[in-house]
């Protein structure tokens, strides 16, 4: 592995904005980082929805995108 | 025993309620929860709506300071159906992902209705119009992955008729562009839309989506026959917000009626109403 892709694998992107892979390396790691553990979201990692009684489980790697998403007022 | 007078008991007129997907609606205003001041405005003008199901959109957490107010605070949701919408999507992809995401956010609070989703494809940042291509596409996708699609369109009547033959729950015709306030722009093709998805199939649910700017809009959209009125930039947007929500509750009331009343045809000259006979010559 390269060192590029090497620093690359400790990478995430959650909501278009690269963070550190955390050291639990979980999605609800990532969550708890966010603050949002317990709060109404929706997410999906590269695209997929991953629900959220396998946030615990869901292991991450580098590159992975993820998005957490919530209601806001709209028409 | 006190003369007075005597007492009248006003009984609404009988009809039976908005029926979409086999789920009765109490009102047949659904009203957007965008644009409000304050979430607690947001909340008075949708109980002075008379509104039962709302639409909220699908975005990006906040990942600072995440912890502030969320919508749903203000919500209550034993009493409001949500109805997410895909506002912002310009492809089918986005709009199926964004509705896949409102389906589990839905899931995730315990919804009994969370296949429910207001589709939209949009094709043009100005006008907001719709992109029917994007549109129908989209519509077969979520209807596949067993969605309850309301769809919002053009008025355009053979679009329509093709989303609904697509499996669509409701075909959501634009009076005019999203937030314009233009009111009923082309209430030729809304007839036509109506002629078309009620052939055969009168309780199917029509709603003018986007477009009332004031009260007698969403009387004129009732007047025509149309099952409801979605609608959000003019209450929120409205000098006194709460006032406007009970003035559409009551246009949305006034124009129902007057379409099952039956109005009188248009003439070209005057026809008295009092008799000739008996005129003092």
């Amino acid at each position: 592995m390269s060192s590029h892709a090497a620093a690359a694998a400790r990478w995430i992107t959650v909501n278009g904005l690269d963070r550190p892979l955390p050291e639990a390396g979980s999605l609800a790691a990532v969550l708890d980082e966010a603050g949002l553990s317990g709060r109404p979201v929706a997410v999906e990692v590269d695209g997929a929805v991953v629900s959220r009684e396998r946030f615990g489980e869901r292991s991450l790697r580098g590159g992975e995108r993820i998005e957490i998403v919530t209601f806001v007022g709209g028409g | 025993m006190t003369e007075g007078a005597p007492q009248r008991t006003v009984v609404a007129p009988a009809d039976a309620p908005l029926c979409v997907a086999a789920v009765q609606l109490m009102s047949r205003l659904v009203v957007g929860t965008g644009k409000y001041a304050t979430y607690a405005e947001m909340a008075r003008c949708l109980e002075a709506s008379g509104t039962d199901c709302v639409t909220v959109a699908v975005r990006r957490e906040r990942l600072v300071n995440a912890a502030g107010e969320n919508i749903l605070d203000h919500l209550d949701v034993s009493r409001y159906r949500l109805l997410p919408n895909t506002a912002g999507c310009y492809s089918a992809d986005d709009a199926v992902r964004v509705a896949r995401l409102g389906r589990e956010l839905l899931r995730d609070m315990g919804s009994k209705s969370a296949d429910w989703v207001k589709l939209e494809v949009l094709g043009d940042r100005r006008t907001l119009l719709p992109d029917p291509v994007g549109t129908l596409v989209a519509t077969e996708r979520l209807v596949a992955d067993g969605f309850t699609v309301l769809v919002y369109t053009s008025d355009d009547p053979v679009i329509a008729r093709r989303l609904k033959e697509l499996g669509a729950a409701s075909v959501m015709p634009a009076g005019s562009p999203i937030g314009s306030g233009q009111g009923i722009l082309n209430a030729n093709n809304l007839r036509l839309c109506l002629e078309y998805l009620k052939d055969g199939d009168p309780g199917y649910p029509v709603i003018v989506d986007a477009g009332v700017g004031t009260a007698s809009d969403v009387a004129e959209a009732m007047e025509l026959g149309v099952d409801g009125v979605l609608l959000n930039t003019a209450i929120a947007q409205a000098a006194d917000p709460e006032r406007m929500a009970r003035a559409m509750r009551d246009a949305c009331a006034a124009g129902r009626n007057a379409f099952l009343a039956g109005r009188i045809p248009r003439r070209r000259y005057a026809s008295a109403s009092s008799p000739d006979d008996g005129r003092v010559t």
